[in-house]
């Protein structure tokens, strides 16, 4: 098939391009949006590739539409994805909540910009952290990944896609306004060199009658799209394996939210992905996401320079989160810090993983600006 | 036509582990959905190529009581769903089981986009006035004077008329009836199945439970005497002053044209894209 941008190849694209053209490699044919800052070169890529590749394209009236159009959408079988930023966050947990009680695979692309409300449309942040895990009423787990480069901010995109088809579940790209408009050499690669995961269909009567069961023993059921026969009733309600609305049964609601965050949880390991840098030896920890890792690994170069025995854990992943990974980290350091773009969202995470073992300071930076490497060295070496 | 007892309706269209229904003696909702049912069944529509989508409410509980696919989703959004459900496979037909509440209020501009988009979908609108399954609260479609919960001295602002909004954004196809216009609403329902782009068959539907007991009608025949009362069809409505028509309700088909439909829409855009790009001669 014919790619409205060139593949095999390294280009030099913003953050917001290298989503798209991603989302387009990984199969995505489906994409509702609306417009804001900073997420919107995503939409206008879309808008661009889509109708060249046969897929859709719409602009819906507000964000709370364009959830619920990709779900749809998913339903009737295609890879989809939405974009946005604070503000329509904020919308689409009402719906991002029924696509986890619906177990509907979508990727939904949250480019921070500062907040609360209008806040900073064009600059950086990293306070929806907290929300993109829990910003959803109700018991719930969902995947959550978080690029640092525009590189990542492709390669994750593809990652997002497979991760939601193979655990049928919402995966929220959690990047920021910095990588989104930063220009960065990608390599696009060849769609043959593309790993691509599919979701599961039912593979006969009694899987299909059993759309939110457990057929496989892996928590993951078959997914009865539309149109193929199966008669499939899907409910954001409580509902029994078979999809029927069980309201005030307190059983069947235990199975099917403990089932729902047992799914993401059992397979851990193959979800939370790090990326360590000098963490070896290590008497000095930084725990980082996204873009703030930039400046935090060359923070432990110049630490290393020094004299002071600093390593970096840096984050690709923000939920599940493995908080057993912190405290064998808080074991090991005499100390952690940890930098981000907020007031202290994801400190409060690896002080809980921490678990008393290891001093937990927060290195906060709000406003809009990535903290600088000096920033954070001073702040260590006192 | 019509020969077939409700019954055979049943057997055909429900799912039996479902039954029964949700809703209250007297209500109107069962009502439309067999005139939807017969009207599916009229045509020879393949149940299979057919998926029901709904919002919250008690209309929206529809979707699990018929055995096609279906999706129950989130107040007001059903025709948001319905937008990627279609887009993503036009294969498949949408008709959307609504609420005045969740079609006219939460979901307001879902609904007008959705029309001025001519996104394919039939909607079945239930229009009793009230919020039924929260207990009897006014409605953006109530009369001056209705009472309810939340306005138990009578409601003090104006209403929406949901079929008059419809036409204004560009449906396709409009009619309102009452659920006791069985002929009418089961024609509407099949011209209104036929057409592409968007269609939409109102019901004035009872609510005696929620709604006409704060209004002094307990029962659905009290309700349905209130209906002759206050209903004026189209044709003599046309003819009469406005200030006759203060209070009454107009029933009849208001729009039947074929603009093209969103899909077609659609299609002859990604046509444009791939000519504009020199893909496609």
């Amino acid at each position: 098939m014919r790619y409205p941008f060139p593949v095999g190849r390294s280009d030099f694209i913003q953050g917001d391009e290298a989503i798209a053209r991603a989302a387009i490699l990984a199969g995505c044919r489906f994409y509702a949006g609306y417009p804001i800052t900073p997420a919107s070169e995503i939409f206008e890529a879309m808008a661009l590739y889509m109708p060249l590749v046969d897929g859709v394209s719409i602009q819906m009236e507000d964000e709370i539409a364009s959830i619920a159009a990709i779900i749809g959408a998913s339903w009737a079988g295609a890879k989809a994805m939405t974009a946005t930023s604070g503000p329509g966050f904020s919308l689409m947990m009402e719906n991002l909540g029924y696509a986890i009680m619906t177990e509907t695979p979508l990727v939904l692309v949250d480019v921070q910009r500062g907040g609360p409300s209008t806040g900073q449309p064009t600059l950086a942040a990293q306070g929806d952290i907290m929300q993109a895990i829990w910003g959803t009423h109700g018991d719930h787990s969902l995947i959550v990944l978080s690029p640092a480069t525009v590189q990542e901010a492709f390669d994750f995109t593809i990652r997002a896609f497979n991760l939601a088809e193979k655990y049928r579940t919402p995966v929220v790209l959690l990047t920021d306004a910095e990588i989104a408009h930063m220009r960065e050499r990608v390599y696009i690669p060849n769609p043959e060199e593309v790993e691509i995961v599919n979701r599961k269909l039912p593979q006969n009567e009694e899987e299909a009658r059993l759309p939110f069961g457990d057929p496989h023993g892996d928590g993951v059921p078959p997914m009865p799209i539309f149109g193929k026969g199966y008669r499939t009733y899907v409910t954001g309600l409580t509902h029994d394996e078979r999809g029927r609305p069980k309201t005030v049964d307190a059983e069947v609601h235990e199975r099917l939210i403990r089932r729902i965050i047992e799914k993401l949880e059992r397979n851990k390991e193959n979800i939370i992905s790090y990326e360590t840098y000098a963490l070896d030896d290590a008497e000095i920890a930084i725990v980082s996401t996204g873009i703030v890792s930039r400046s935090a690994v060359r923070a432990v170069k110049i630490l290393r320079e020094k004299g002071v025995k600093a390593g970096l854990l840096k984050l690709n992943t923000l939920w599940p989160f493995d908080f057993n990974m912190i405290e064998e980290l808080a074991e090991q350091v005499k100390k952690i810090y940890v930098p981000e773009m907020n007031l202290g969202q994801l400190y409060h995470l690896v002080k809980e993983g921490a678990n008393g073992k290891a001093e937990v300071e927060l290195m906060p930076k709000i406003g809009g600006e990535v903290h600088t490497p000096m920033e954070i060295v001073e702040r260590v070496v006192g | 036509m019509y020969l077939k007892s409700a019954y055979e309706i049943r057997d055909k269209y429900l799912r039996k582990d479902m039954l029964p229904t949700i809703f209250c003696p007297g209500c109107g909702i069962g009502s439309a959905l067999q005139y939807t049912l017969r009207a599916i069944d009229d045509l020879g529509l393949n149940q299979d190529e057919i998926v029901w989508v709904s919002g919250i409410g008690c209309s929206s509980r529809v979707p699990g009581f018929v055995n096609f696919d279906g999706l129950h989703t989130t107040h007001g959004r059903a025709l948001a769903f319905a937008t990627g459900i279609k887009l993503a496979n036009p294969d498949l037909k949408i008709i959307a089981f609504m609420g005045d509440g969740d079609a006219a209020a939460i979901g307001g501009n879902h609904f007008i986009h959705a029309i001025r988009r001519n996104l394919d979908v039939t909607v079945i609108l239930i229009n009793n006035f009230t919020y039924g399954m929260t207990g009897g609260q006014v409605a953006p479609t109530a009369l001056k004077g209705l009472r309810g919960t939340t306005a138990p001295y009578g409601q003090f602002e104006n209403p929406f008329d949901i079929a008059d909004l419809a036409v204004s954004a560009g449906a396709n196809y409009v009619a309102r009836w009452s659920v006791f216009n069985y002929l009418q609403g089961i024609n509407s329902i099949k011209k209104a199945l036929s057409k592409e782009g968007f269609t939409l068959v109102e019901f004035l539907s009872p609510c005696p439970i929620s709604f006409g007991r704060r209004n002094r009608m307990k029962t659905s025949p009290e309700l349905l005497r209130w209906y002759q009362k206050i209903t004026v069809p189209l044709a003599k409505a046309k003819n009469m002053p406005p200030e006759e028509l203060e209070g009454k309700i107009v029933i009849g088909e208001f729009a039947d044209r074929d603009r093209p439909g969103l899909v077609r829409e659609y299609e002859a855009y990604k046509k444009r894209a791939k000519k504009m790009m020199g893909w496609e001669e």
